[in-house]
């Protein structure tokens, strides 16, 4: 059964799930990939305000296509986080609660998900037709320069996703594999 | 000799480039849907059942949102004579099929200053004369959380066979979940260093599950196959059997120092398209 929960998160909420856990979110979630999160953590190295709200926030890491006229947005799967691990602790320990994405994350950013009680959520890559039926509207926050890499205030309604690493640090890709390959022996 | 005109590659391409990014290739189905069928982990199989459902959405919504890098492959037969730019005409089909299509412009001008060029040229173009008065086209599409996970390595010949799967498994080892498994995994053996590298490449052109005409290169295609797949790595790498659909192996004469061996690694969108000119 999945969990339903909305985004921003609360620190309550994050800390409650668990790696495996299948969930459906809902809510607001702000897109940001390689360049975006190179910007957003050179406005912090120089103290400015950052363009979107950071306490409790879920960015997703995603890339979409263009939207076509009257859709909200195109193809909208997540892109692999390891390329984000350089900048997600500095948004993390600013409050940032959640990440979707795809992939193995370094112990850099793991280290400050465990310290901040943040969550890192897999969502599936190569399904971004599918996913996008869940994106209800999208809304240019800034760097349109950047073009699918600009960051964009999502709604989301029932978008699927498991919980990858939870803020105690479990790992699914760790745990998950293990599983299947004990069960694999034991036949 | 015959004639054709740049504007005909330019229209195929452009159409080329949306096909192949909105439908999956027939073979890449089925192949999935049959290790859906072989695939007993729960979770496992919950993943493969949506990334099925994606691919039957249709329409015109891209399958995947990163519609890669444009890998254009033209065999030119050696008695065609095309009237105008044949690199302007493959970059024009790209620039129209991209902006036509509502596909995502991926490409940044400079690896360092990285700009994004705004229409995905230029077009990654690998042109081979054959013989005959035809032009053969294969558009494939590259999406880099895949590309990414690639890797080549410049063998002793004293590695031998044994250094060759080492280093194939050891590949997908690394790559983990990040290429969005179930992945095919292009082979390159022999060869130059950049040969290596484009015998991989064209590996994942090959329908999927075809086998080497060496019986020899068939068998490790297969043994290589069986022991991606016992990784447990399984799609989108939350665990299972289904970590690869296929393993393809190109070779190629090398040095007598060398034995070069190259991995490269596609997701499961294995998008690939030809048309005959």
């Amino acid at each position: 059964m999945a969990i339903h929960i909305t985004a921003p998160l609360t620190p309550e909420v994050a800390r409650t799930l668990k790696a495996g856990d299948s969930v459906l979110l809902s809510g607001t979630v702000y897109t940001a990939r390689d360049a975006a999160h190179k910007r957003l953590c050179r406005l912090v190295a120089e103290g400015k305000e950052l363009p979107f709200p950071i306490k409790g926030a879920v960015i997703y890491y995603v890339g979409p296509s263009p939207a076509r006229p009257g859709q909200p947005i195109g193809s909208a799967g997540p892109t692999t986080s390891y390329r984000m691990d350089a900048y997600a602790p500095t948004l993390l320990r600013l409050g940032e609660l959640g990440m979707i994405g795809k992939g193995k994350r370094g112990s850099e950013v793991i280290v400050a998900m465990k310290e901040t009680g943040a969550v890192y959520f897999g969502a599936i890559g190569g399904a971004g037709a599918l996913l996008s039926r869940c994106v209800k509207s999208s809304r240019l926050i800034c760097y349109e320069d950047l073009g699918a890499e600009a960051i964009r205030e999502l709604e989301v309604e029932n978008l699927p996703l498991t919980v990858v690493i939870d803020a105690e640090g479990t790992d699914l890709y760790e745990t998950g594999r293990r599983a299947y390959l004990e069960q694999r022996a034991k036949k | 000799m015959r004639e054709l005109d740049a504007a005909v590659i330019t229209e195929a391409v452009a159409r080329m480039c949306i096909e192949a990014n909105t439908r999956l290739p027939r073979d890449v189905m089925d192949t999935i849907a049959r290790a859906r069928e072989a695939e007993d982990w729960p979770v496992a199989r919950d993943i493969l059942d949506r990334i099925m459902e994606n691919y039957s959405i249709g329409g015109d919504i891209p399958i995947c949102q990163d519609t890669g890098m444009a890998c254009v492959f033209l065999e030119v037969g050696q008695d065609v004579h095309i009237v105008g730019s044949l690199t302007d005409a493959v970059n024009e089909g790209v620039r129209r099929g991209y902006g036509e299509g509502y596909l995502r412009k991926s490409v940044v001008r400079d690896p360092l200053d990285r700009v994004n060029t705004g229409d995905n040229t230029p077009a990654m173009l690998y042109t081979e004369l054959v013989s005959g008065d035809r032009v053969t086209v294969t558009v494939a599409p590259k999406g880099f959380g895949s590309e990414n996970m690639s890797r080549i390595a410049m063998l002793k010949p004293s590695d031998g066979l044994e250094g060759v799967k080492k280093f194939i498994l050891d590949s997908v080892e690394q790559a983990g979940p990040n290429p969005c498994p179930p992945i095919v995994v292009g082979v390159g053996i022999g060869g130059t260093f950049d040969k290596c590298a484009l015998l991989a490449k064209k590996a994942l052109l090959r329908e999927m599950g075809s086998h080497h005409p060496d019986p020899f290169y068939a068998e490790l295609e297969e043994e290589l196959l069986e022991k991606v797949n016992a990784l447990g790595i399984g799609p989108q790498g939350f665990g299972g059997r289904t970590t690869a659909l296929a393993l393809h192996i190109e070779t190629l004469p090398t040095h007598i120092a060398g034995l070069p061996c190259a991995v490269n690694i596609n997701c499961h969108v294995a998008r690939h398209v030809t048309e005959v000119l």
